[in-house]
């Protein structure tokens, strides 16, 4: 570790404050109202009570793996196409992909409701033709559908911004030495792209177990994963102590799940989203 | 060396946005021929090597393998192998699995691959480097990882995409003498693409020389200096007085308002030409035994001789000589007769000037300094009209 100048330090002070106030204090509440009662009083009762949500956690966990694998499956080779492309078609691109970003998750989500209902867009055009309305919404398909729309962007970005960097030659000295598409793909292009799959499966991930919006509007109520009841806990209940208690259990599983990312895939020097 | 073809691009043409890279290019390579294409950006010579590693599909023309046509062979079937021009190594491996890339691909059995890595570290001096990161490699070192990686294959043609421009100039002739020493060890056909013409002259058997996506010439590197086809290559290759002529009769040219006697001879009588003399060629003499006679205009010191600009009638010559002349000496010029390269007007006739300057860029600079001074003299003499 270099040593700093005193410079360095005066610069950096309002950060190390920042990060103090609102990322490391309100960590020590969260851990302190998860082991107190309402009254204040030292307990272990929300812990033990957590073993009731396990199939929670379960779906949880289930629902944003299908969502990440399912946006890794479909931003891999788009990234990857795009980082082939030519200059501005690249940033075309990037634009489309990045312009549902500038809408607020909520009114996509609302507006995926409006089109998924039963007297939505879709099964309104269905009935025309005659093929009955179809149950969507409220469906797990449709809340892992909800994660993926919402967050692929955060996969394709981190996967993209790799694969920009690898040089066309490369890929060339890989045919050249005798590698078709596939023996391409998986001695060079995956390897070599590992950094941007490991930030962007974290990225999809993260969010998607702690959703609680998707899943309730896309859920129609009828799927609950932990963002709900933690959700619901807080608001509707009043207990800040079982919330607290939901949301640490669901911090370890996020920082396991990384530690676990990291160890797959190896290096961790190049991880530059992570 | 044998007369065998290795690989013959017929009638090669290839268009991009609208602008022909290559036009109709046709060129043979004999089996374990050193061959270099030699032009400068843009003319088309690596393009031309993309085409033949299979990177990029004519748009006319054929490319033949031997006796096979491989149009439309993707770039991992060929059996040749490319250097590129950075290199291109894996970042992700290190030196010993960039060497051995190819072998694995061919799922060879690992004892094999471990002995012809092994083998191939060796002859480009890199034992002791296998479990390096690339990345920590000097660029002459990462340079030789990429020719092991290429030779390992033993391919029947290596590519090579100007793989010393990175390198500093000793490194540089180091990696020329090592490359020309594989070679002929190997006796693989080498295809080198460099813009620098003393590589080019000291490395090759043959050189092809290119300009606007044409071949202008093919030859050994004596023949590409002394019989230049054209006013291109005349300059291109070394320096060279350029100056119109016409050839009065066999062996006898006419240029400077002189006739001299030459050794070129089937040109029509009165036919206008080219004329080519290199400046090591020109003796300076006292002026009254010289055959033209000029004023010294400029005088360069450079070590192994000077470099001295004789005007005469107006055209600059320059002279390469150990002979000191000093400037506004008036001196004779003394040509032999085989010093008098005669060549076909060709559509690079006239386009290359004398040594009144020593670069295009130069004469464009001055060109438009000519005409800005001449613009803002007008724009004064508007100015001046428009007080009255």
């Amino acid at each position: 570790m270099k040593q700093r100048s005193l410079l360095q330090r005066i610069i950096g002070a309002p950060y190390v404050l920042w990060a103090a106030i609102f990322i490391v204090v309100p960590l020590f509440i969260v851990a302190y109202y998860s082991f107190t009662d309402p009254n204040g009083a030292p307990t272990l009762a929300n812990i033990k009570n957590l073993g009731e949500y396990g199939p929670i956690f379960r779906d949880s966990i289930l629902y944003s793996l299908a969502a990440t694998v399912i946006s890794l499956v479909l931003a891999y080779p788009f990234a990857y196409v795009m980082s082939r492309k030519r200059e501005k078609t690249q940033q075309i691109m990037m634009v489309l992909v990045m312009l549902p970003m500038w809408m607020s998750l909520l009114i996509l989500t609302y507006s995926w409701m409006n089109i998924l209902e039963r007297n939505g867009i879709i099964n309104t055009l269905l009935s025309k033709i005659g093929a009955g309305p179809l149950t969507l919404i409220g469906t797990p398909g449709a809340v892992i559908f909800g994660m993926v729309y919402n967050y692929i962007p955060y996969m394709i970005l981190p996967i993209y911004s790799v694969m920009a960097k690898i040089e066309p030659s490369v890929l060339e000295a890989a045919e050249d030495l005798g590698s078709g598409g596939l023996s391409k793909l998986y001695r060079v292009i995956l390897p070599l792209s590992m950094p941007g799959v490991v930030s962007g499966i974290t990225m999809v991930f993260v969010p998607s177990v702690s959703t609680f919006y998707i899943s309730q509007k896309l859920g129609d109520g009828k799927i609950l994963l932990v963002g709900d009841i933690i959700e619901r806990q807080i608001q509707a209940q009043n207990n800040y102590n079982m919330g607290a208690a939901l949301s640490l259990v669901l911090m370890v599983i996020i920082v396991l799940s990384m530690a676990l990312m990291k160890l797959f895939a190896g290096d961790t020097d190049e991880n530059l989203y992570v | 060396m044998n007369e065998k073809n290795i690989i013959e691009l017929k009638n090669i043409t290839v268009r991009f946005d609208g602008e022909t890279i290559l036009d109709n290019l046709n060129l043979s390579i004999r089996d374990g021929e050193f061959v270099t294409l030699l032009g400068s950006s843009g003319c088309g010579k690596t393009t031309t090597l993309r085409i033949i590693a299979g990177f990029l599909e004519p748009d006319e023309g054929e490319v033949f393998f031997g006796d096979k046509n491989m149009n439309g062979v993707p770039a991992h079937k060929r059996e040749v192998n490319t250097i590129f021009q950075r290199y291109a190594l894996f970042p992700h491996y290190n030196v010993f699995d960039n060497v051995a890339y190819g072998l694995k691909v061919r799922h060879l059995p690992k004892a094999e691959i471990e002995e012809r890595v092994r083998d191939m570290l060796r002859l480009v001096n890199l034992e002791g480097f296998a479990k390096r990161p690339v990345s920590k490699l000097s660029g002459g070192q990462q340079q030789r990882v990429a020719i092991a990686r290429a030779l390992v294959l033993k391919p029947k043609v290596l590519l090579l995409d100007e793989p010393l421009s990175a390198l500093d100039a000793k490194l540089r002739k180091d990696m020329q003498v090592e490359l020309r020493n594989i070679q002929q060890a190997t006796g693989i056909t080498f295809v080198f693409v460099t813009h620098d013409q003393e590589e080019a002259l000291s490395m090759s058997d043959t050189v092809v020389v290119m300009n606007e996506g044409r071949v202008q010439q093919i030859g050994s590197p004596v023949d590409i200096y002394n019989e230049p086809e054209n006013a291109f290559v005349a300059d291109f290759i070394g320096e060279s007085n350029i100056l119109d002529g016409v050839m009065k009769a066999d062996y006898k040219a006419s240029f400077s308002g002189k006739t001299f006697q030459c050794v070129d001879s089937g040109f029509a009588p009165g036919e206008a030409v080219d004329i080519v003399v290199r400046p090591e060629d020109v003796d300076i003499v006292k002026p009254e035994d010289g055959m033209l006679r000029g004023i010294v205009t400029s005088v360069t010191f450079l070590g192994v001789h000077y470099e001295i600009i004789v005007d005469i009638g107006g055209f600059k010559w320059m002279i390469q000589t150990t002979d000191y002349a000093a400037v506004g000496d008036t001196v004779g010029l003394s040509i032999d007769p085989d010093a008098i390269h005669v060549m076909k007007k060709s559509k690079y006739s006239g386009l290359y000037g004398d040594y009144s300057t020593f670069s295009d860029e130069m004469e464009e600079m001055n060109q438009m300094s000519e005409e800005l001074a001449e613009e803002l003299s007008e724009e004064l003499s508007d100015s001046g009209d428009k007080e009255e």
